[in-house]
């Protein structure tokens, strides 16, 4: 059966750029490579976290939302709880109304991205008008 | 000298019966279905200095969406967002 999942994973903070992207790489691979349809995904980045796991005070943040069959999840984690680059990571299956949760933040991130471009380019014109 | 003796008793300034508010239930009131466990700074509305969860007799949510609220903070604290134990959180 299909669902909607939402997975949010920890990363080390010792990994540099590169090996973060490579991580995150792996699992979108992972994940295209059975079958899911990744719907949408966003790296918080480099965040403090509450208290300290593996006596790491950092993590890099990546969350992935995907649809795909209930089985994957459970070979997902697994793959993940291998990898020791990821220190903690939380798989959610989401329902009609974290759904329709997502999708409007979604629209109001892009709604404040657009805005901010506009602004951006009234704030340039208004330049090259003086 | 006249006495009233038959008068009520006077204050000079009325004294402070408090008026109990009513409590509700935000997430009814305000018609939110779905509590983001990822939105640490609202979630530290329900938990007291020390990050525990408040009960529903203080923050008046109703017993559907206290569910969903230890839920979503339990998931904030394995995610690190939140922390289990704290001290001085607010």
């Amino acid at each position: 059966m299909q669902r909607q999942y939402e997975t949010v994973f920890i990363m080390t903070p010792v990994l540099s750029e590169e090996q973060m992207k490579e991580a995150v790489s792996k699992f979108q691979d992972y994940l295209k490579k059975k079958g899911a349809e990744i719907v949408y995904e966003d790296h918080w980045g480099l965040r403090k976290m509450a208290y300290p796991i593996q006596k790491k005070s950092t993590g890099f943040y990546h969350l992935i939302e995907f649809r795909a069959d209930t089985q994957l999840v459970k070979d997902m984690e697994l793959e993940m709880k291998r990898d020791e680059r990821i220190i903690r990571f939380l798989t959610v299956a989401l329902d009609k109304h974290a759904i329709a949760y997502n999708e409007k933040r979604r629209r109001q991130k892009e709604e404040e991205k657009q805005a901010a471009k506009e602004e951006k380019q009234a704030a340039k014109e208004e330049k090259e008008a003086k | 000298m006249a006495v009233q003796q038959n008068s009520e008793i006077r204050y000079l300034a009325p004294i402070a019966v408090d008026i109990k508010k009513k409590k509700y239930c935000r997430f009814k009131k305000s018609g939110i279905k779905y509590i983001d466990y990822k939105d640490g700074s609202f979630l530290l509305k329900f938990v007291n200095e020390q990050g525990k969860i408040l009960p529903r007799r203080i923050t008046g949510t109703s017993v559907k969406y206290q569910r969903k609220v230890a839920k979503a903070i339990k998931r904030a604290r394995h995610l690190a967002i939140m922390p289990y134990v704290a001290d001085l959180l607010k």
